[in-house]
């Protein structure tokens, strides 16, 4: 087995671990994505509140 | 000095001047985060012995569980003491902070108990006993699902955000009788003790240094995630203010 | 004078509340045999092995209790918002906290004490025997009105809240935790010989401490809930 299968491997304990780490890891991208999403969201969502009422009240 | 620490405090208790300065600090943060992760990552693989005395390699789990579970617990009280600065002195930043708080929090401790359970399969056997550390957690969850229910069941944010924080007041208030609790029903049915204690005698420094390098990690990563959070925040409660406007205007 | 005057504006309280269940009595009774009911579905969903049932009933009777007891709460607060009546409550110069404590009074007569009243005939059905059944109401009794207390606060922050029979449930379920713990365990701990002495202290001072607290919480929430 190569260093980096065996890495991987992890004695076979690999789904404990990585089961462990990946989880994780998504969950903090996930989370760091929502985040950007939801404040580009909310400012294309005031930003279109602003035009309608620019241009009702025009 | 305290003339002008409450003056500074006053400064950023304003959130027209809380926006910016949190949308500075954001990149700080992230990149602090970044690269404490990677170090403590590097020490958890790489530097810190394979094998735990009695624990195999399945053990690295420590490295994100002990700090998820320690940011699962630190974030329950900052939002609490958050929501009671708000509540005591109405402070409208205070309370946006403990809102923002709560999805990073909840997160925290979903993953301490993923991983606890993880850990838990090759070390005890089980992927869940009904240890009071773990159950204690699983209350915390349900702490944080209750605070965040009760947050999107109200429609008008300023009463959302007075009672949700009343309800975070109350439940620190209960943790401790919780964790006691539990404590002790799990002696009384003579339950798991997982913290072997040789274990923490023999555990070599560089152990340590992953698990404190990596908990502080996780900290940075939640300050910036938060002030981006509470940055959203800010512009939807303050959404009939002129410089919402202004800067929303200006963007699009 | 101030003094009987309170006393006076929260005995009228208990006084109303007690008379308007009396007038609708059924809600009292639906509280009741929703405990009752719960109580015999278990022998039917684990199997009627007498010495199961025996293990498990100090915890079966306090869970339903406490399922029970949260059931009401929904309408602990919400009558007298719709009809106007707590915003009167709130004008009040009397100190809501006191107010607060006749209403949960009121509640724990109506749904706590009945559950605790019949709590020896389900207690006799599982198998417990007179000294186990003595001490389960003991702890029942201790421990209902600590319920009611906190549930006041859930009540109050959920008040007239969309779908907020079930929000209560997840505010309020959690918070319950220790006072489940030490109610049921008590029996379980006179079984194994090891005495229920600390088990009732620690129940009667949980229902001192949510005595200060609960009633001062419950009036901030009605506070922020009316705003």
């Amino acid at each position: 087995m190569s260093a980096i299968t065996e890495f991987f491997y992890f004695s076979g304990y690999a789904w404990y671990v990585w089961g462990s780490y990946g989880l994780t890891a998504a969950f903090m991208i996930a989370e760091v994505i929502l985040v950007i999403r939801g404040k580009k969201s909310m400012v294309n969502r005031l930003a279109r509140m602003a035009r309608l009422n620019n241009s009702s009240s025009e | 000095m305290g003339f002008k620490n409450s003056v500074i405090w006053l400064y950023f208790s304003s959130p027209r001047n809380f926006y910016p300065f949190a949308g500075k600090l954001i990149p700080w943060f992230g990149w602090l985060a970044a690269v404490l992760m990677i170090i403590g990552l590097y020490i958890g693989f790489f530097v810190a012995p394979p094998v735990l005395s009695d624990q195999k390699e399945y053990y690295v789990i420590i490295f994100i569980h002990v700090p998820a579970a320690w940011m699962s617990m630190f974030i329950y009280i900052i939002m609490s003491l958050y929501a009671f600065i708000a509540l005591v002195w109405n402070i409208k930043m205070s309370e946006m902070m403990a809102t923002a708080l709560a999805p990073t929090g909840a997160m925290f401790t979903f993953l301490a108990l993923w991983t606890g359970a993880l850990w838990g399969r090759p070390s005890w056997g089980a992927y869940w006993v009904w240890d009071a550390r773990l159950t204690s957690e699983l209350i915390l969850l349900f702490l944080y699902i209750g605070f965040m229910s009760l947050q999107s069941a109200i429609d008008d944010p300023r009463r959302a955000a007075r009672a949700s924080g009343l309800l975070a007041v109350v439940g620190a208030i209960n943790v401790p009788i919780i964790y006691f609790s539990v404590r002790w029903w799990n002696t009384l049915h003579q339950g798991f003790s997982v913290q072997p204690a040789q274990t923490q005698q023999l555990m070599d420094p560089s152990i340590k240094w992953g698990m404190l390098i990596l908990a502080l990690a996780f900290w940075m990563y939640t300050i910036a995630v938060v002030l981006y959070r509470v940055r959203t925040i800010i512009l939807e409660r303050e959404r009939q203010t002129t410089w919402v406007q202004e800067l929303v205007s200006s963007k699009s | 004078m101030s003094e009987s005057s309170l006393l006076l504006a929260s005995r009228s309280m208990l006084v109303r509340d007690l008379t308007l269940a009396m007038r609708r009595k059924a809600d009292v009774l639906t509280t009741l045999f929703f405990f009752l009911i719960v109580v015999s579905l278990f022998p039917l969903g684990v199997g009627p092995q007498m010495e199961m049932l025996r293990g498990i009933a100090p915890g079966v009777i306090w869970v339903a209790a406490l399922l029970a007891s949260m059931l009401s709460l929904g309408r602990l607060f919400s009558d007298d918002y719709q009809d106007g009546t707590l915003e009167q409550i709130l004008l009040e110069p009397h100190p809501l906290s006191v107010l607060v404590l006749s209403k949960v009074l009121a509640h724990w007569l109506l749904s706590g004490l009945p559950l605790v009243i019949f709590s020896p005939l389900l207690a006799m059905q599982l198998g417990l025997d007179g000294e186990a059944i003595v001490l389960l109401l003991i702890t029942l009794m201790l421990g209902t009105p600590a319920l009611s207390l906190i549930g006041a606060v859930g009540a109050a922050l959920t008040l007239g809240l969309r779908g907020g029979g079930v929000l209560i449930s997840l505010l309020v379920l959690p918070l319950y935790i220790p006072i489940l713990i030490f109610g049921a365990g008590a029996v379980e701990s006179q079984n194994a010989g090891l005495g229920a002495q600390a088990h009732l202290s620690i129940l009667g001072a949980f229902l001192m401490l949510t005595l200060v607290f609960a009633p001062i919480s419950t009036a901030t929430a009605l506070r922020i809930s009316m705003d």
